[in-house]
Formats: structure tokens, sequence, C-alpha cells
């Protein structure tokens, strides 16, 4: 902005202020005086004046008058506003805004007000506010006034819309107009533009104008116009809320995607199915807790990276507890997969008893970090950091996990001993350190999925129990052996199941998603994107 | 679908995995009573073709015919060996769990529906039928041994018996002869020439000298079609062959 | 014909296994019905529960051993199948109730009348008869068992991702039943009951009779299941769990030996639920949790696969186990319960009554070399 601008804007603040305050400033106490005396008529005028006046201070005061607040004093008639404390009400001179001590309910007289009064009050500050300096405060009294939609802000709207410079704010303004023009009874044509106006809002509040002014319009042409306008907002709407499910969906199929990745790995490259991965997931998320606790005790400002400090910890934790596994059970188990899905069963059963004995039953407290905490608003769309994290990072887990499978000797003797065994340990491959590796690399996933879902989810022994199910649909809707079948599997699942929520309940959502896999898995026993040929039998 | 006095009638059969065509357009003929060698090195097709006529891998395209009017691509495994098409795997499979009468008992040729199985009581010509069996494949004193206790060549031995129990008018035989002694390699061949009398029988094999020990006509099959047919002299003296064989 | 199919499959040790828990049947009710309290004969009325329940669950084992031992299909749902015909049981025991509920409706169970239901739900219709309810109990199961087994049967779903779908089928129904718009009494499930045909389910002699229902119940379970096992059928459905498509290729239709048994073990399942809720008095959406229907099948995995008596026994033992060990160490049952999980996969995996068969050999291989 050039100086020669500012000055133009500082000289016209105050120019309104002194037009519209300086004449009335010496009656504020005089008006103020009429609100406190007579009967309720005699109050809404003195409030129609004081709204009329433009002076910021009468701003507050209305306000304490409308929330019961303002009092009069028995002992010297002075105008006080009190707010309760403890027993005794704190007391600041009206107008001056000064502290005038304290005082009890029976020292003063309250100025009552009834619920016309308060809508009067309410349309008055809103006028008041509209040439409040502040820029946020205006905005927010357009807004206020916009949803009022009262033909009585007609006047102080006008004045505000000539005094105001700020683009965003007068569009609020003129949108507040328009909606006070379609609850006056200006012309036709008048109220068309206004319609045309708040179409272009598309949001609840505008859709909210348009439905009243379809019902309460006597002219055909307006009443056609609004409804019009009505259906459309409604369409984006619904586009919108669309939108907000998906959304959720690609939420809820990252959450599925991080439980259901390592399970493919361990499932789809080494066919062994492993029930306590889901324990995996809870080991990796007390890994958080116990990082956190950790932190709050000896270098709380460490808090807000104490997710990623538990990350490569939970990873390792998990991976090395899977790798155990491997190696104490599961290799003598190979070739007899239900049996090693009891036995996996049981260490499950077992991990979480220990857990309980160590960190007891109850949920355990694990915070979000600065970073992740709070939302924002895209479009209508109202997205939380937490949940835009955990997308993006299962989307990192995923892309690493498919680097590591194809550029690592790792993943290249991995992928070797999933298609020819004894080849690959006639090449000289040790194909049991591979399993083992191959092992702790999906349970040290799921400990990572453990980091992202102690953010969403109640840590607790229980915490892998319900994501083993889900997990293995997962795998075997997006096709054993096929990470990317996962990742669109994973999304699917949580779309379709955020899509059936709002029609059927989320129990009665997740039983038919139930339903649905076991039906989709008996057409195709080999999930959508199968793996062809001699080797897959 | 064509008629056809062929008993096994493969044409324009094409399966592909993923892209890769381990059938091509392959054409085949088998006559009532013909013993047939199939040979062709790895990946040429033979396990699949195997797996077409039996039920196991349903083709892209072409027809499969047999006896001259049952369309296989249509059927699964189960009617297809109730039609009478026999198969054996390249390793020995029998029921471990089962005695050797009982494995043979199950192959027996006649019941195959569940409810029927469950008041069934052995007849007196099943009974006579499995006593031929077992002295034909010489295991009667073992008639009451478990499937998993047998030797190598006795499961080999029960094999066959439950072919023979099956009775099927056509036997496909997967390298039967893999990992075995030359006296064994011979016997085989002698047993196969046998069931030849009242079976026709199709022998995917590697081994040429087993092949020339059967002395029947060859099919060779490469990359998933026909590449020559005729006598074994004839196709060891076709250039493509050996070229395939030896590599260029 | 009918004698002959049932006891084709007998041998020595499973008639008297039979004729043993007959004995236990008749002698423990007879015991508590005959002897004073004072005598040291006597048989308390929570011991008979106690077996009764555990001879219920026994039957359970039996089922999810028949399809798991014989035919090789895990089934971690068969807790679905149990749950289902207690179910039934529970809502003829609850129309018993009639009026004397708290809300005294003589004909809408408590939590209806609790939820604003004007009228009975048409699928309790019938449900006050006690045959109707038990034909239920039968039937309810084995047609579930059988639109699930056709659609997998047919369509070849085998090994885990069987075990899993029946899993996520306990799972679904038990959210079902959770629901309280299913109609079923939601959460709290069904209990209070006061009458089984016109007797109080709390009298002793009420629960002497059920045990000895229970163990005659069982006892004809086993006849059945050793002459389907002993049948021809028998042997084709061992044949299909050691290699399903070998028999394919000899031209047997798998699908339906599969699922004869599973229905007919569905139908057993159910039978066992229906025994087991009149005798602990509770029926609720928890019996649906997959981790029953694994406990269960641990059950059969202790005791020994492939067997019919092993599943018995280890019902018994674990259960006898689980009731010890809650009550003494409750901490550390999940312990033992977990690690007898892995021990019996990895050290047994033919259970108690395969070890028994294994020390039996060692001992007679020694007699044997004694000699000599």
């Amino acid at each position: 902005m050039s100086p020669k601008r500012i000055l133009a804007v500082l000289l016209s603040v105050l120019a309104s202020a002194a037009l519209a305050g300086a004449a009335l400033a010496a009656d504020l106490a005089g008006l103020i005086a009429n609100l406190t005396a007579g009967g309720f008529g005699e109050r809404e005028t003195a409030i129609t004046a004081l709204a009329a006046s433009g002076e910021q201070r009468a701003a507050p005061i209305l306000e304490a008058l409308a929330s019961g607040q303002l009092y009069v004093r028995k002992s010297d008639n002075l105008v006080l506003i009190g707010k309760p404390d403890g027993n005794q009400l704190s007391l600041t001179e009206a107008i001056s805004g000064k502290t005038a001590g304290s005082g009890t309910e029976a020292e003063l007289d309250r100025v009552r007000v009834n619920n016309r009064l308060r809508g009067v009050i309410e349309a008055a500050v809103g006028s008041l506010t509209l040439m409040s300096p502040d820029a946020r405060v205006r905005r927010g009294a357009a807004e206020a006034l916009f949803k009022r939609r009262d033909a009585a802000s007609l006047a102080a709207l006008d004045v505000a819309l000539a005094a105001e410079k700020d683009p965003r704010i007068k569009r609020a303004m003129s949108e507040a107009r328009a909606a006070s023009v379609l609850a006056s009874d200006a012309p036709t044509a008048q109220k068309l533009e206004a319609i045309a106006l708040v179409r272009e809002r598309a949001d609840r509040d505008s859709l909210g104008v348009l439905d009243a002014t379809a019902n309460s319009a006597t002219d055909p042409e307006v009443k056609a116009a609004a409804a019009a306008g009505a259906n459309a907002t409604r369409q984006t709407l619904a586009a919108w809320e669309a939108a907000q499910n998906v959304w959720y969906g690609i939420s809820l199929g990252s959450v599925l995607l991080l439980a259901a990745i390592g399970l493919a790995i361990t499932f789809g490259t080494m066919g062994v199915i492993n029930m306590a991965h889901g324990e995996m997931v809870m080991l990796g998320a007390y890994t958080t807790f116990v990082v956190q606790e950790i932190i709050r005790t000896s270098a709380p400002h460490l808090f807000d990276a104490s997710l990623l400090i538990a990350l490569p910890l939970a990873f390792v934790v998990a991976g090395g507890i899977g790798i155990l596994i491997e190696r104490g059970i599961i290799r003598f188990l190979y070739g007899r997969p239900l049996d090693t899905l009891l036995a996996t069963w049981g260490l499950s059963l077992v991990l979480q008893q220990a857990v309980r004995s160590i960190f007891g039953s109850s949920n355990r407290e694990v915070g979000a970090p600065s970073w992740m905490s709070g939302a924002f608003q895209l479009g209508q769309l109202n997205i939380t950091y937490g949940r835009l994290w955990i997308v993006v990072f299962s989307l990192i887990v995923f892309v690493t996990l498919i680097l590591v499978l194809r550029k690592t000797p790792l993943g290249l003797y991995m992928r070797a001993v999933t298609q020819n065994r004894p080849m690959a340990s006639a090449m000289g491959i040790r194909t049991p350190r591979v399993d083992a590796l191959t092992f702790g690399l999906g349970s040290g996933i799921a400990g990572l999925a453990g980091v992202a879902l102690s953010q969403i989810d109640n840590v607790s022994p229980n915490l892998g129990q319900g994501y083993i199910i889900d997990s293995f649909m997962v795998v075997v809707f997006g096709g054993v052996g096929n990470l990317f079948g996962t990742l669109i599997g994973a999304l699917t699942l949580g779309v379709v199941n955020k899509f059936l929520e709002p029609y059927a309940g989320a129990v009665l959502g997740k039983i038919l998603v139930l339903v649905f896999i076991i039906l989709f898995i008996q057409r195709r026993p080999r999930g959508l994107f199968a793996l062809k040929g001699r080797s897959v039998e | 679908m064509r008629s056809t006095s062929a008993l096994l009638y493969l044409s324009g059969v094409t399966v592909s995995f993923d892209g890769f065509k381990a059938l091509n357009n392959l054409s085949l003929l088998i006559e009532p009573g013909e013993m047939r060698a199939i040979i062709g090195p790895n990946g040429a097709g033979k396990t699949t073709m195997m797996d077409v006529v039996t039920g196991k891998t349903r083709p892209d395209s072409g027809e499969v015919v047999f006896d001259g009017r049952a369309d296989l691509t249509k059927l699964d495994e189960a009617n297809i060996a109730t039609l009478g098409i026999g198969r054996k795997f390249q390793k020995p499979t029998v029921f471990e769990n089962h005695t050797v009468r009982d494995n043979l008992l199950l192959a027996l040729a006649g019941l195959r529906k569940w409810h029927r199985l469950l008041l069934a009581q052995p007849t007196k010509d099943e009974n006579h039928r499995l006593t031929e069996i077992l002295s034909v494949i010489r295991m009667e004193e073992q008639q009451y041994m478990l499937g998993a206790r047998l030797s190598h060549g006795q499961k080999q031995w029960l094999e066959i018996g439950m072919l023979l129990a099956q009775d099927p008018k056509l036997l496909l035989v997967d390298e039967p002869v893999a990992g075995m002694t030359d006296v064994e390699t011979e016997t085989t061949a002698q047993v196969l020439r046998e069931i030849n009398k009242t079976h026709s029988v199709v022998v995917v094999e590697h081994d040429m000298s087993f092949v020339r020990a059967l002395g029947v006509k060859v099919t060779v099959l490469h990359e998933g079609s026909m590449l020559a047919e005729g006598t074994l002299d004839q196709v060891s003296a076709d250039q493509r062959v050996v070229e395939v064989y030896l590599g260029r | 014909m009918i004698t002959r199919f049932l006891l084709q499959g007998m041998d020595r040790n499973l008639r008297l296994f039979v004729l043993l828990v007959l004995a236990i049947g008749i002698a423990l009710p007879l015991l508590n019905q005959i002897m004073p309290p004072s005598s040291p004969f006597y048989v308390p009325a929570w011991l008979l529960q106690l077996i009764g329940k555990y001879l219920s669950f026994a039957l359970l084992a039996l089922a999810v051993d028949l399809v798991w031992g014989f035919c090789g299909i895990l089934s971690l749902g068969h807790g679905a199948f149990f749950a289902l015909g207690g179910y039934c049981m529970g809502m003829y025991l609850m129309r018993q109730i009639g009026s004397r509920g708290v809300y005294g409706n003589p004909l809408l169970p408590d939590f209806m009348v609790f939820l604003n239901y004007k009228e009975l739900p048409w699928f309790w219709y019938g449900f006050d008869n006690f045959g109707f309810a038990m034909l239920m109990a039968i039937l309810v199961p084995s047609l579930l068992a059988f639109a699930l087994g056709w659609f997998a049967f047919r369509s070849r779903v085998t090994g885990v991702y069987l075990s899993i779908i029946t899993q996520a089928m306990t799972f679904a129904l038990m959210l079902a039943f959770f629901r309280n718009d299913m109609g079923l009494g939601g959460n709290n499930g069904m209990t209070d009951f006061k009458e089984i045909l016109g007797f109080s389910v709390q009298a002793d002699s009420t629960r002497a009779v059920l045990c000895f229902a229970s163990a005659f119940t069982l006892a004809l379970g086993l006849v059945v299941s050793a002459a389907i096992v002993g049948s021809r059928f028998g042997k084709a459905l061992t044949a299909v769990r050691d290699a399903e498509s070998r028999m394919r290729f000899l031209g047997y239709r798998v699908e339906g030996y599969k699922l004869f048994v599973f229905v007919f073990s569905a139908a057993m399942a159910g039978v066992a639920g229906a025994l087991y809720v009149p005798q602990v008095g509770i029926i609720n959406p928890s019996e649906f949790s997959p981790a029953n229907s694994i406990e269960a099948v641990l059950w059969v995995a202790v005791g020994g696969r492939g067997t019919l008596i092993g599943p018995v026994i280890g019902a018994f033992i674990v259960n006898f186990g689980k009731t010890w060990l809650t009550g003494a160490l409750p901490e550390f049952w999940l312990f033992a319960l977990g690690a007898l999980f892995i021990v019996v996969t990895l050290l047994l995996p033919k259970g108690v009554v395969g070890l028994w068969g294994q020390i039996k050999a060692r001992s007679q291989a020694k007699k044997a070399r004694a000699p000599a």
C-alpha cells in the first residue's frame, strides 16, 4: 500500500467517525440514560438511536444489555456493566469503561430486556460493529447480518458499504445487504439481483436465505428464482458433501492401508497369515506412548518431535519382535498355514496379556503434537491436520516400501524367494535369513502403523484386534502378492465404508462391507488384481 | 463344435498368463486306441496342455473336444474325469492316510455322488475288481498298508493301479520316468504299452530313450505350438527341432 | 440298514468311550437326586451345571473336528453356529417367561417393552413352541452354513481364505446382534429365564435332566459322526482333506462332500448351543466373538484333530483349566491359553490322543525288545 493510500484510508476512517459520532457523542450519556429508563417501547427507540449514532463504545453496552449484565446502581444511578465474580458482581462503568469496584445484585437494578428487544439489540450491535476499526469484527458483523436477514439493517449496511475498503469484507457486506433486501419489500428487480448474489455463496447459510425467500416471497418471479437458486445450492452442497465423504473415506483407507501393508508383505510373499499382526500395530502404539512419557518427564520441549522419535523405535521394536516370532515359531510351521494361523493367534493372546500386565488394561493417553492438531477449511471441506498427516504418512510408507522391494538387495532377494524358493536357495541366497527379514519388515511396518493409529484410536491392549480382519480383507480384496492392489483395495474399502455409513449407520455399514467382501472373494478368490499363472497354484 | 472321429481333438487352443502365451494356437488329434508321446523343451506348454484337457485351466480361445461330442472347455475336472480321462501326475500322489485297498476303492469307476456313498457297502463286483487290480500291480500283501508307508516305487505302482481302477478311455501321463533308473524306465515303458492295448494314452516326456522305447508317434511342442509331428526318427531329423533342442 | 450304518464306524475304543460318556451323564444326575447333601457321594448342582456346560462344549468341539480334522476345513466361525442355536433356545426361554417379566407384558419380552416395541416381530412367531424352537436351532445354523458353504466351496475358497471368511462371518454377526434393532436383545442378550417345558430352570432336578440330555446328545453325536467317518463317504472325505485336486481328477465333485459335512457340523454346533443356554442361563452377542470360535478349535487341537475322542477330551481339559485358572490366577489365564496354542501346534500336532498313542507304541516296542 502506498503512503498516499494509507493516508486516504486514515482520513476516511476519521471522517466517518467524525461525521457519525461527533454530533451525537455528547449525547451518548443521554442515549444510555434513555436505555435504562422507561418501558420496553422507549428502550427500543433508544436502542435504534444508539445504533444510528455509530458510536463504537455503545456496542459493548448493548451486548451487556442483551445478556442481562447491564445494571443501574441504586445509590448514584450510574449505569454499570456487572460480570459475575463469585457471589459478587465486578463492575465497570458503562460509558467510560473504568472499573467501579464490585457490588451485589441487591445494590443494583438490572435493566431488563425481552426477546423482542434482544432481536433489536442484536441488529443494533450488528450495525454498530459494521463500523468497527477491527476488520475481523466487521466481517463477523456482516456474516451475522447475513444470517439475520433483517430489512432493518439495510440502512446500516449501506453506510458501512460506502465506507468499507477491504474487498472481501465489502463482498460479505453486500451479501448481507442482499439477504436484507430479500427480507424487505424492495422491488422485484432488486430482489432478483440479490438472489443472484446470494446464490453465488453456495453454502448452508445462503441455502437458508434462499429457502426462506422461496417460502415467503409473494412475487412469483422472485419465488421461482429463489427456488432455483436453492436447488442449485443444494446440488453444490451435495457435491461438497460427497467430496467430504471421499476425504473421510481416503482417511479411513489410509489407516487400512497402514494396517494392511505389513500383512500384504508377510501374507503376500511368504503365504504366512500372522494373526498377531494387529498386536504388532499395538506394540507400535505403546512405543509411542512410552516415548511420550519419557519426553514429558525429562524433555518437554521435544514433545512436538515425539512422533518422529517414536517412528524408528516402533519400527525396531515391532520388527525385532517379528524376527523373533519368525525364528521362534513360524519357521517350524512352513507349509502348514492353518497351524501357523493358530499359533500366531495364541501369540497374539500372550502379547495382549503381556501389555495388559505391564501397562494396565485401561486406555493410555497419547497426545497430538501441535503440528497435528487443528483443522483447515478447503472450500466446504473440513480437513483436520491429524488425518491429513496420516494420509501423507501412509503414502510415504507405501512408496518407500515399493522402493525397498524394487531397488534394494533385500527386495531383490525377497522377490527371488517368493517366485522360486529352491532356485533362490541354489543361487546362494540364504532363504531362512530372507524369511526372517521379510517377516521383520512386515512387522516393523505394522509398528509404524501403530504410531499413526495412536493418534486416532484408543491405545489399549485390544487396539490390534480390530485390525486383523480388516487388514486381511484389504489384502485379499486387492489381490494377494500385489502391493498396488493393496493400495487400491484399502482406499476402495475406506471410501465405500464411508459412503455406506450415512445410509446404513456405522455398524450396519461395516457388516455390509464384510458381506460384500465375502461374496467378492467367492467370485474372485484371487482378488481384484490377481497374479495369474502356474506359479500361483 | 465339430463332430470328429478323433478321441481327443484340440484346435486353435490359446492360453495366456499375464500376456505370456503358454499355449499358442495349438492343434492336436489323438485317435482312439492311439498312444502318443509329446516332447518339448521346458516351457513348451506340455503341462498347460494337460491342464486344459483335464479342466484345470480354461483356454482363452480354441476348441477341445473329447470322444467327438463333449466340449471340455465347458466342464470341470470332476465332469471330465467321469467322462473317462485319467491323469497321472509327475509326482506320485496317492492318499497317504488310506490303505492301498482304500486308495483303489476310491479310484474305482462308479460311485462318485456323496449321498450314495454314505450308505454304500462294497459290492461283490467291486471286491472282485479290487482283488484283480491288486494282483496286476502285485500289491496283495500290502493291501492294508497305509499309502504314507509305501516306497516311491510302490507308490508309482499304486497310482497305476488307481488308473486301472478308474478305467479311463484316455490316459494322460506326465513324465512317468523322471528320476527312474534305466531298468525301471524299461519296465514302465512295458507297462504303458500293456495299458495301451485297452486304453488310449498320451505321454509327456523329456527322456528321449524312453520315447524311443515306446516306439510311437511323437509330437514336438515349442513355445505353445506344435513344431513337428511324426516318428521319433522323422522329428529328430527335422532341422527346427534340432535347433530348439540344441540351441542355434 | 440304519443300525448297520450307525455301527459301521465304531471301534472298541470308541464304543467304550461312548459308554463312559453315557455313564457320566446318568451317574452324576442320579447321585445329585438320590444322595442326601451330607453324603460324600452327593454331586452338588453347580458341578452338574459345570459338567453339562463342558458336555455341550465337547459337542461343539466334535462339530469343529468333523470339518477340520476330517475334511481340512479350518472353520473359525463355528462359534456363530453355536450361538445361533443358543439364540433359538434363548428365544424359546424368553417366550416362556410370559407375564412374569419386570414389565409384566404377557407377549413381549422385557427388552422389547423397554425399546417400545408394539408387537412381536415376525421372526419371534412360533418360538413359544419347544419343538419349533429346537427345529430352528438345527435349521438356522444349517441354512447359514449351507449358504456360506455353497458359495465358498463352489468358488474353491480354501485354506486360510476360508478360515478368515468364517471369522469375518461370525464377526459380522456379532456386530449385527449387538444392535438393538435386531430385535434379539441387543447388547444384553437374553437372560432371567424362568422355565423350560414347564420346569424351573433353577431347580436341581432340571439341571440333572439337562446334564443327562447333554451327555446323551454328545453320545449320539459321537455315534453318528463315527458312522459318517467310517463310511465310504468318510474315506472320500479324508481323501479330500489330504489331496483335494487328486479327488477332482478321480471324478469326485468335492463341493458336495464338503458342503454336507459343513452343514451337518453346523447343525451339531447349533444343538450344542441350544443345550448350553439353559444351563448357563444367558445368551448374548459376545458368544459370536471370533475368539470363542478359535478357542473351540484349540480344544480340538489339544485333544487330537482327526479323532473322535480327541475333541471331547480336549474340550474337557481346556475348559477345566479355564475354570480353574480364571478362578485361581485370572492374570495368567490368557498367557496359558496363548501358550497352549503355540505348544500344541509346534510340539503336539496330534494332540493328547496322539501323544497317548505314541507312548503306547513306544512301550509296546520296549516290550517287544525286552525278551530278545
